[in-house]
């Protein structure tokens, strides 16, 4: 007989554990459509920074540098967009969707490659030790809420700093102002002297370079055990599309947005011991067919994609008007 | 070189592809003068005060600010001279406040955003003897609002020298008299102004000095205290033209279409279109005034069957059309030709060709699955003929013809079906006086053939001069319809601010309705 409170603890512990990469997809994806680019490369870019992340900071035993790299080789990927959509006016979609076949195509070249040389996660404490679970004193021992909120891996806390502080960076920034301003009307930042070029280019790279360490994280998380047929990625990147969408274009209801999809997603899991542990309450989960919990997340990603349609007043839509849209000052 | 100028251009070219858009064009502007920069569309005047502002590079040429050459690569180098442009089609971020769209330009005031940033700039906007609301969004403006917020912003960046491009296409007689007024008293601050225009009466108006082009070459510079419209237009053109516009009188018939207490909403539910009656006789052409957005495109939406209605009847020789899908309509013989902003957005495809544009409109006609292509080249043939369109061939893609030449052919395959009522919006916006002329000359054409027309139009001097009679709108109500050659200027003006209301002026006779109406009894 499980324990109905540790279920319900370890119910809510992994919501957060399993689906913090969206976090950092989503935000990713925001500071770059805020720029008025569509970059659908969220899945290859997470897979990039994933791969070169994870054989940076187990090859070389440190933490940091696996931070570093992810984030780097993500952030090349999202030079390659800005150089094929900003410099040589590439389709933004097309651009995405290659970006995204590129990178799962070198997450699998390399990581098949490596064959029987694969570093496994164990042999490079630094980043079991990184990884591990930071328990924030006092908080942390709070029943139930302090081991789901209080007691993760550091990446999961930097993961909220970092959504927080690109929802302060647009909202309250000059340069967010005038980035905001690009993906709304490039032509009138241009006209007022705000380097377009240079302000795509330096955004892209950041916002790519946050979805790697969501890469990265699924990398960890997955305890860098490499299998040939399914990415660690494994269609997040899709969802954090999906996911900016939900949240409006805002990085702080963002988080908001993680916690619900990660609620349907964790359900999936989670719906059989849940039912045997409160069997009043919940004991009907065990009677829903699998197959929906399963098809939640995108049921609710079409609910939110129809509600946001709906609602695209020009008062509350977050979406860039520009977006999707290549600028070309000499365009006429 | 010794120069007294604020700016002087000097042999400016610019080429787009093949197509010379400035060659060898030269002008200057004196401090505290308005020079007016005279052409028709496509004669380059964009083009080279584009390069002013740093949007376009000259290909070669030189330019001098207060003497001092100068290269602009960006719009940047132009703010940082002090040039600012208020462009035609305004630079703003729609649902940021007027204050962010400033500030995004502002080099001062630190990198974090302070509501204090909304005092400084209405402190700006006062110093220079403007009133705008800095939290009030963009989107919530009135164009005449959003052109002082640009003007705003320019002089906020400092500039000394302004160009307006086209800046009282979009006002009211009212709002184009305020306009003139902050630019007289910003020329007598010592600005250089120059601003584009092909409407000559605002050139002797308000310039002190006129410089034109035509076909992207520079024609002369002459003060404008010694010339006339006459002069202006042969320079303009290249040859004499006739400035009057006709308007033949032809014996008019019942009313065709009867529009009885409609009501329409438009696409974000307001009521676009209030209550409003009116009629079109055969033979009889309509005006429609009223300042941007005041329904008139809901209206015309309405009359082709596009739009659902919310209340009202629609009678067309005295048959009710409400409710009947546009192919119905269109087969009745009512047509529309609408010239959206953009020109290419309603009515024809632009990636199409003339032959493949006229099928869009008689391919029902054929038999069988197929199209029937020969028929719609010979279509072609035929309009491009009479209405004297230029193109390479009847499969040139439309969007590669010049504006002018894209109206004839849309208004050119609405005549060719036979209409008896043609709905016509903004036939010739944008258009310069040549195509103009000759769009006013096949409207004319028709309503001798005896069709009725409503047409919606801009510009107050050709619908008085083109129109029979002018039903002016505001904000969705009809305030009144007016003779053409009765009214004036300024009472059109104030109707369609809507200070004027002249819909119940005769007590026994209600604006809009016909006294020999085709309704029938039941119906009234």
């Amino acid at each position: 007989m499980t324990d109905p409170i540790s279920v319900l603890t370890l119910f809510l512990f992994n919501i957060i554990v399993y689906n913090i990469p969206l976090l950092y997809g989503t935000v990713g994806e925001i500071l770059t459509e805020k720029s008025g680019s569509l970059n659908l490369g969220v899945e290859g870019t997470m897979a990039v920074g994933a791969m070169f992340g994870y054989l940076a900071g187990s090859l070389s035993n440190s933490m940091l540098l696996g931070l570093l790299v992810s984030m780097v080789a993500a952030g090349l990927c999202g030079l390659l967009f800005s150089v094929l959509t900003v410099t040589l006016q590439a389709n933004q979609n097309v651009t995405g969707l290659t970006i995204t076949t590129f990178g799962l195509g070198l997450y699998f070249f390399i990581g098949k490659g490596m064959g029987a040389n694969w570093p496994a996660m164990q042999d490079s404490p630094s980043l079991v030790n990184g990884f591990a679970p930071v328990e924030i004193p006092g908080l942390s021992a709070i029943p139930v809420v302090g081991k789901a909120l209080f007691s993760h891996s550091g990446m999961v806390y930097l993961a909220i700093v970092i959504a927080v502080a690109v929802w302060w960076y647009l909202k309250y920034t000059k340069v967010g102002l005038r980035l905001r301003a690009i993906g709304e009307n490039p032509g009138a930042a241009d006209s007022v002297g705000v380097n377009i070029v240079l302000y795509k280019y330096i955004h892209l790279i950041a916002g790519s370079a946050i979805m790697g360490l969501g890469g990265f994280y699924m990398a960890l998380n997955m305890g860098g055990s490499f299998e040939g047929s399914n990415c660690w990625v494994n269609g997040y990147g899709w969802i954090a599309v999906a996911l900016v969408i939900f949240a409006n274009w805002n990085a702080v209801a963002a988080i908001l947005g993680t916690l619900v999809f990660g609620f349907f997603n964790t359900l999936q899991v989670y719906s059989g011991s849940l039912a045997s542990a409160f069997p009043e309450g919940l004991g009907w989960l065990s009677a829903v067919p699998p197959h929906l919990y399963m098809a939640l997340p995108f049921l609710i990603t079409a609910i939110v994609l129809v509600v946001s349609s709906i609602r695209n007043k020009r008062e509350s839509s977050g979406q860039p008007s520009a977006l999707g849209t290549n600028y070309f000052r000499e365009d006429r | 070189m010794a120069s007294t100028y604020a700016v002087e251009m000097q042999d400016i070219c610019k080429s787009f592809g093949s197509v010379k858009a400035n060659s060898n064009v030269s002008l200057n502007v004196r401090e505290g003068e308005i020079l007016a920069l005279l052409g028709e569309n496509g004669s380059g005047k964009t083009t080279l005060m584009n390069m002013l502002s740093g949007i376009y590079r000259p290909d070669s040429g030189s330019i001098y600010v207060n003497g001092q050459q100068v290269s602009i690569h960006a719009p940047e180098d132009a703010k940082r001279l002090g040039i600012g442009m208020v462009h035609q089609h305004f630079k703003l971020v729609d649902n940021f406040t007027a204050a962010d769209n400033i500030w995004l330009g502002e080099k001062e005031g630190g990198p974090v955003l302070r509501r204090s940033r909304y005092d400084r700039i209405d402190e700006m906007a006062r110093k220079f003897g403007f009133e705008i609301d800095s939290r009030k969004r963009v989107y919530n403006m009135a164009v005449s609002e959003k052109q002082t917020l640009e003007i705003v912003k320019v002089l906020c960046y400092g500039a000394r020298i302004i160009i307006l491009d086209e800046p009282t296409a979009v006002l009211t007689v009212q709002e184009t008299e305020k306009l003139f007024s902050v630019l007289r008293k910003m020329k007598a601050e010592g600005h250089s102004i120059i601003i584009i225009t092909h409407k000559l009466n605002e050139v002797l108006e308000i310039s002190d000095r006129v410089t034109i082009l035509r076909k992207g070459e520079y024609i002369t510079t002459v003060d404008t205290a010694s010339t006339n419209e006459q002069e202006l237009t042969e320079w303009m053109v290249g040859r004499k033209v006739d400035l009057n516009i006709q308007r033949p009188v032809v014996e008019k018939t019942r009313p065709l279409l009867e529009i009885r207490d409609l009501t329409i909403r438009s696409d974000e539910g307001a009521v676009a279109i209030d209550h409003v009656s009116f009629y079109i006789r055969g033979g009889e052409i309509l005006g429609v005034a009223g300042i941007a957005g005041c329904g008139q495109k809901e209206l015309c939406e309405a009359i082709a069957g596009l739009r659902p209605i919310e209340q009202g009847q629609m009678i067309h020789k005295g048959d009710n059309i409400v409710g009947l899908s546009p192919k119905e309509i269109l087969d009745k013989g009512i047509s529309m030709s609408f010239i959206p902003e953009d020109r290419l957005g309603m009515g024809l495809a632009p990636s199409l060709s003339i032959t493949d544009n006229m099928l869009l409109k008689s391919y029902r006609q054929s038999n069988g699955p197929f199209v029937d292509r020969k028929r719609g080249r010979e279509e072609a043939r035929r309009v491009i003929e009479e209405l004297e369109i230029v193109t390479p061939s009847t499969e040139t893609p439309v969007r590669r013809l010049s504006g002018g030449n894209v109206q004839k052919v849309l208004l050119g395959r609405e005549i060719k079906a036979g209409p008896n009522v043609i709905v016509t919006a903004y036939p010739v916006r944008g258009l310069d006086i040549n195509s103009s002329y000759a769009i006013y000359d096949i409207l004319n054409q028709q309503k001798q053939s005896g069709v009725g027309i409503l047409f919606v139009g801009e510009d107050l001097d050709v619908m008085m001069a083109l129109c029979d009679k002018i039903m002016v709108l505001c904000h969705g109500k009809m305030m009144g319809v007016v003779h053409a050659d009765k009214t004036t200027k300024e009472e059109l003006g104030l109707m369609m601010t809507g200070s004027l209301d002249l819909s119940h002026k005769y007590e026994d006779k209600p604006a809009g309705i016909a006294r020999d109406t085709l309704f029938k009894e039941a119906e009234q």
